[in-house]
C-alpha cells in the first residue's frame, strides 16, 4: 500500500492544513516509509485473531446519570478567539439558496 | 404517484434520550437553558479531557433494541467520526460505527385497513449530539455548545418503505414506542426526535435501487410525509423527462413546500472513522441484558391487544386509548373506580380528548382526575344522576376537579327517581296540554318526545328519564283505553 501526492493533498485539506510543494513531496515520502514499515505486520497470519479496538483490556467504565456543576458561561468563552456576551462566534460555513 | 414507479425509502432517526446528564459528562442535558451554560471542559472539547460513558444511555438504547426485536451485541465500541464544523468543538463526533450496540430488528406498522408490514431495523447506536449554530447573523455563525454531548440514539431502518404514508406510519410507531419506554419525549418540533430520509425511485419490478437523495430538515411528522411525497414526485418527473437523479443532500423548506439542495463548503464527506481510544468497549452480558429486559413496560401493540381482550373494547377504542402510554394509564386508572369499560372509553374518547385537543394540553395536564371521572360514571350507573346531568357536571369538574358527588349535592342535582314526584309533574304537563294529548291519542306517537321535554324542564332535568318514559306511557295508555 502506498500513497500518492494527491492522497496527501486530500488528507491535508480534510485536516484543514496547507502545504507547499516541497512539504507535500516530503510528507508523501515519509508517509510511504511509515506504511511500508507497518506493512511488515502483514507477514503474520492473523486469521483467528480478534481485531483489537483498545490496547487496555478493560470494559464498562461508566458514570451514573448524576448532575455535576458546569462551568460559567464567562469561563467557557474565555479562550474563544471571537465571541459575543453569550455565544462563540465563527465564520459562516453554510450557504443555503 | 405515477403507477409505473415505486419509491424506496429508508429513515435515519435521531432520538434524544431522556437522561438528566449528557452522554460523556455530568452537564445537564435539559433543553432550553440560556446559551453556553450547560458546558464543561469535556463537552467544550478542551484538550486532555476524558469522556466517561453515562450508564443510563446504554440501558435506554438496549431497551429500545429489545423493543425493536434487535440482536443486542454483547460487545460494542465507540468510534470517532471526523469532520470540521463550528458546532463540533472536538473536530469529531463520538459515535458507533463498526460493532454498534443493536442490529437486525424490526418495527411493525399497521395500515388503516388493519394490514400490517414489518420495517427492518439495520442498527441502533449511541452517539453524542453536536452544538447549535445560529446562522442568521450576517457573516458570522453563533455557536451554543449546550446541546453538545446530549445523548442520542440513532435508529437506522432498512430501505423497506414504499410510500410517504409508510414512512409516516413507521415514524409515528417509533415515537409511540420511544414514549412508552419513557426514553425520549418524541417532540419533533423541539428537535428531540429528528428524521432524515433516504429516497429513491425505480420502475416496479426492478430489483436494483435507483440513485438516492437524502432529505433533511423536516421538523414535524406531517412535514416528513409531505417532503417525502414531494421528493418522490420530483424524482419521477426528472426520470420521465429523460433526466438523471443526482445523489445529493436536500433540505425541506416548510414555508414553500419544496426541497432545496444544501450548499455547503464542506467537501464530499470522508469521515475517517476509527475506534475512539478514550472510551472502553461496552459489554452487555446476559445478566445485564435480562435486567434491562425486566424493566420493559407493556408495549403499545400488546396493550392494544389486551384492551380489546380484557375490556372487550372495539379495536378503534383500544387504538385511540393506547395511542400514548399516559392516556392508556389514565383509562386504566378510571377503571380502578368503575368497571364500566365502555362508558369509561366513551367519556375519554369524546369529552376528555375534546378538551385535550382544544386546549392543546397533554393528558397529564388534564384537570379532572381519572378517579373523579370514574366516580362520575358510577353516579350515572347507580341512577343518582342522569347522563344529561353528568354532561352538565363535567364542565364544573374541569374548572375545579371537585368530586362529582359534591357538585351534585351542592347544586341539588340528585336525580328524582321518586315515582310520586315524577307522577305529579307528568299529570301537570298532561293536563296543561290537552291538545297534544288528543294528538297522541289519535296516533301521533311523536308527541311523546314533546311531553318528555316539558317534564324534564319541569323537574330541571333531574327526573330519571327511564321512569318518566314509563309513567308517561302508562298514563297515556290508560287514557287511550277509556
Amino acid at each position: 500500500m502506498s500513497v500518492t501526492k494527491k492522497d496527501v493533498e486530500n488528507i491535508a485539506s480534510l485536516a484543514r492544513l496547507k502545504f507547499n510543494d516541497e512539504e507535500l513531496e516530503n510528507f508523501t515520502h515519509q508517509l510511504n516509509q511509515i506504511l511500508s514499515y507497518v506493512e511488515k505486520l502483514n507477514e503474520l497470519n492473523t486469521e483467528n485473531v480478534e481485531p483489537l479496538s483498545h490496547p487496555v483490556e478493560n470494559n464498562n467504565v461508566f458514570r451514573s446519570d448524576e448532575l455535576k456543576t458546569s462551568v460559567t458561561t464567562e469561563e467557557a468563552l474565555k479562550n474563544a478567539p471571537d465571541r459575543t456576551e453569550e455565544f462563540f462566534k465563527a465564520p459562516k460555513v453554510i450557504n443555503q439558496e | 404517484m405515477n403507477s409505473k414507479y415505486e419509491a424506496v425509502i429508508g429513515l435515519e432517526v435521531h432520538a434524544q434520550l431522556l437522561t438528566d446528564t449528557k452522554i460523556f459528562c455530568g452537564c445537564s442535558a435539559k433543553f432550553g437553558a440560556p446559551p453556553n451554560t450547560n458546558v464543561c471542559p469535556v463537552c467544550l472539547g478542551h484538550p486532555g479531557v476524558l469522556p466517561v460513558m453515562n450508564k443510563k444511555v446504554v440501558e435506554f438504547t438496549v431497551l429500545m433494541g429489545l423493543a425493536a426485536e434487535c440482536k443486542i451485541n454483547e460487545r460494542s465500541i465507540f468510534a470517532r467520526k471526523n469532520y470540521f464544523y463550528p458546532d463540533l468543538p472536538k473536530g469529531y463526533q463520538i459515535s458507533q460505527y463498526e460493532e454498534p450496540i443493536c442490529q437486525y430488528g424490526k418495527i411493525t406498522i399497521e395500515f388503516k385497513d388493519g394490514l400490517k408490514k414489518d420495517i427492518g431495523i439495520t442498527r441502533i447506536h449511541m452517539e453524542e449530539d453536536a452544538g447549535k449554530s445560529i446562522h442568521d447573523q450576517g457573516y458570522t455563525t453563533m455557536i451554543d455548545v449546550n446541546r453538545c454531548g446530549t445523548p442520542l440514539m440513532e435508529i437506522v431502518s432498512e430501505p423497506d418503505m414504499r410510500s410517504a404514508e409508510e414512512a409516516y406510519l413507521y415514524l409515528t410507531k417509533l415515537k409511540q414506542i420511544l414514549t412508552y419506554l419513557g426514553i425520549c419525549d418524541g417532540n419533533m418540533e423541539e428537535g428531540s426526535l429528528r428524521c432524515d430520509a433516504n429516497i429513491s425511485v425505480r420502475l416496479k419490478g426492478e430489483t436494483k435501487f435507483g440513485t438516492k437523495t437524502e432529505v433533511k430538515n423536516m421538523n414535524s411528522f406531517r412535514n416528513v410525509e409531505k417532503a417525502i411525497e414531494f421528493e418522490i414526485e420530483r424524482q419521477i418527473d426528472i426520470i420521465e423527462e429523460g433526466g438523471k437523479i443526482i445523489q445529493q443532500t436536500l433540505l425541506w423548506d416548510a414555508d414553500s413546500n419544496v426541497v432545496k439542495p444544501m450548499r455547503s463548503k464542506e467537501e464530499a464527506h470522508d469521515y475517517r472513522y476509527f475506534p475512539d481510544p478514550d472510551l472502553m468497549p461496552v459489554v452487555v452480558d446476559k445478566k445485564w441484558k435480562s435486567e434491562i429486559a425486566s424493566s420493559m413496560p407493556e408495549l403499545p401493540d400488546a396493550r392494544k391487544e389486551r384492551f380489546t381482550n380484557q375490556y372487550l373494547l372495539p379495536k378503534y377504542d383500544a387504538e385511540v386509548l393506547t395511542s400514548s402510554r399516559e392516556l392508556a394509564d389514565y383509562y386504566e386508572k378510571v377503571l380502578t373506580v368503575t368497571n364500566d369499560y365502555k362508558s369509561a372509553s366513551n367519556w375519554i374518547m369524546t369529552d376528555v380528548l375534546k378538551v385535550i385537543n382544544d386546549e392543546k394540553i397533554s393528558i397529564n395536564e388534564f384537570p379532572v382526575s381519572a378517579e373523579n371521572l370514574g366516580r362520575l360514571i358510577m353516579l350515572i350507573n347507580d341512577n343518582v344522576i342522569s347522563g344529561k346531568i353528568a354532561k352538565e357536571i363535567f364542565p364544573e369538574m374541569l374548572k375545579t376537579n371537585k368530586e362529582p358527588n359534591e357538585i351534585v349535592k351542592e347544586k341539588n342535582l340528585v336525580q328524582i327517581s321518586d315515582t310520586g314526584e315524577i307522577e305529579m309533574a307528568v299529570d301537570k304537563i298532561l293536563s296543561a296540554n290537552p291538545k297534544q294529548v288528543e294528538e297522541y291519542l289519535s296516533g301521533k306517537d311523536k308527541v311523546l318526545g314533546f311531553f318528555v321535554g316539558l317534564i324534564m324542564k319541569e323537574t330541571k332535568g333531574k327526573a330519571n328519564p327511564q321512569i318518566v318514559n314509563e309513567l308517561l306511557k302508562s298514563k297515556l295508555g290508560r287514557l287511550k283505553g277509556k
